[in-house]
């Protein structure tokens, strides 16, 4: 069978079980009818597409910025033993610090607007990222850069040329799971004092004791990821195709 | 007149475990202009280090190499190298591959183009000259390594067992292309090799080394001109050099350490 109709299967199927607990099971929770109401709801009167540019654009920035200063900081640290000696114990005691863990550190040191939540969002990605970029510098092929270099490459190409396309691969894998991380780590950014965002839509939901809507923030969240993760995995096939698979 | 590289009274000692490994000691060897030699011997004989100190990717202990009279001091594109393990770029095609050290050449792009096709051409792989190194066999990307080495015109080049990850009939039929090439367009070869077949039937001399300290053992001429057919492998003098080779191979005096 095809894994689009098999896929189909497994949806409708689990969405019959979810109903038939709910209305025949006394399972305490609304249905996918009630869910979808709400989410209809919500679509039109703007408030998750509100949400949803909300939490985007958060997301987006701090995960930006976080690649932006990882690879060029990765790519460093590879090449030089000092900026490596340098970086190298911070980013390995920040690595292990979960990066839900520095939410009240930035909420009592950078306040309650956009900054904070942007911040933990840039560790988080950050973090990932420049390991992989550093990882994908180290394993470069000795021989590539020693081909290289009796073809007349200097430093500079040899960066250019041979490093930078060769960890590729490894910044890709380093993109893709910061992204992961900074997309987990919105909702609970989101619970600093936010007016608006997927989370802190649920954050609201969870007060006034309204499950449609934190469960319309849930698939919201699981499919943004889903497609944000299936962008990078295109360009990750896109980019890497010459790379021998075993 | 001077020779084309001279190596002279070269030493090479590595660190192992804080203790010191000659890797090679005192090699001395005149290499002419256009010859073929190749260097055979037990593993650890320093085969690979003498490669490498030619090329410049190695510093030498002690000692020098002179190319022309001209110390060797870095790698440089005046000395093409060739990789047992290919060393291709893999995010390129075979044309970019051989278009790589004519880039930094700054050749126009239409030069770049010609040439790399010239040399494509030449080693048999036009059908292939914009497939990934991915989809190519280790002889054809042996090949485009050749012609990657060949396209940035060195004077010399530096083989390091460039066919030992191949099969037996992939490597004859390379030999005898290899041989073609090197007749049309004539370079210093040096070839690092473990077949004594191998050695014999590429070289005009075959340098047979000996290990524990690295170092030259015989200088074997092999006077049987060029060009070599099979005709030539099933000689009678081919087989009697072999044999020479083989024994001074396999027969060496114990180490003097």
């Amino acid at each position: 069978m095809a894994p689009v109709a098999l896929g189909a299967v497994s949806v409708s199927s689990s969405l019959l079980i979810w109903w038939a607990a709910v209305r025949y099971g006394g399972l305490a929770l609304p249905t996918p009818l009630d869910v979808t109401r709400a989410f209809s709801v919500q679509m039109g009167n703007g408030q998750l597409a509100r949400d949803i540019l909300a939490s985007l654009g958060r997301v987006l920035t701090g995960y930006m910025l976080g690649v932006a200063v990882a690879i060029p900081v990765g790519f460093l640290m590879g090449r030089s033993v000092l900026v490596r000696g340098f970086f190298e114990p911070y980013i390995q005691f920040f690595r292990v610090i979960p990066p839900l863990a520095l939410i009240p550190l930035a909420i009592v040191t950078l306040g309650i607007d956009e900054t904070p939540k942007i911040a933990v969002i840039f560790m988080a990605s950050f973090l990932t990222c420049v390991i992989a970029t550093l990882q994908g510098v180290v394993n470069v092929d000795r021989t590539l850069i020693n081909a290289a270099r009796v073809l007349g490459a200097g430093n500079g190409a040899i960066f250019a040329r041979v490093v930078i396309p060769a960890s590729m691969p490894f910044i890709l894998v380093g993109m893709r799971v910061g992204l992961g991380s900074a997309w987990a780590t919105v909702v609970a950014a989101e619970l600093i004092a936010a007016q608006a965002g997927v989370g802190f839509r649920m954050q609201q939901a969870q007060l006034y004791y309204d499950l449609p809507t934190i469960f319309v923030s849930l698939v919201t969240i699981g499919i943004l990821g889903l497609i944000m993760d299936r962008m990078i995995l295109w360009l990750e096939r896109h980019l890497t195709a010459w790379q021998e698979k075993p | 007149m001077t020779p084309k590289i001279r190596f002279d009274r070269v030493e090479k000692v590595y660190d192992v475990g804080g203790k010191p490994f000659q890797a090679l000691q005192s090699f001395s060897l005149d290499v002419e202009d256009n010859e073929f030699l190749t260097l055979v011997g037990p593993s650890g004989c320093g085969k690979s280090t003498v490669l490498n100190i030619a090329a410049g990717l190695l510093e030498p202990s002690g000692g020098a190499v002179t190319i022309d009279g001209q110390r060797v001091t870095g790698p440089g594109p005046v000395r093409g190298v060739i990789f047992q393990q290919y060393a291709l770029f893999p995010w390129l095609t075979v044309r970019q591959n051989v278009e790589f050290g004519l880039r930094l050449k700054r050749l126009s792009r239409r030069e770049q183009r010609d040439v790399a096709m010239h040399y494509i051409d030449m080693v048999g792989l036009s059908a292939f000259a914009d497939a990934l190194p991915k989809t190519l066999s280790g002889g054809m990307k042996q090949r485009c390594a050749i012609a990657r080495a060949y396209a940035v015109d060195p004077k010399i080049l530096l083989m390091d067992e460039p066919f030992g990850a191949l099969d037996a009939l992939t490597r004859v039929n390379l030999q005898s292309q290899l041989l073609e090439m090197w007749a049309k367009e004539k370079r210093t070869v040096i070839f690092i090799t473990h077949d004594v077949d191998e050695a014999v039937f590429l070289a005009n001399r075959v340098i047979v080394m000996a290990a524990r300290p690295g170092r030259l053992h015989r200088v074997i001429p092999v006077d049987l001109g060029y060009p070599r057919t099979d005709d030539t492998r099933l000689s009678p003098e081919f087989t009697a050099i072999r044999n020479e080779v083989w024994t001074s191979v396999y027969h060496q005096p114990s180490s003097n350490l």
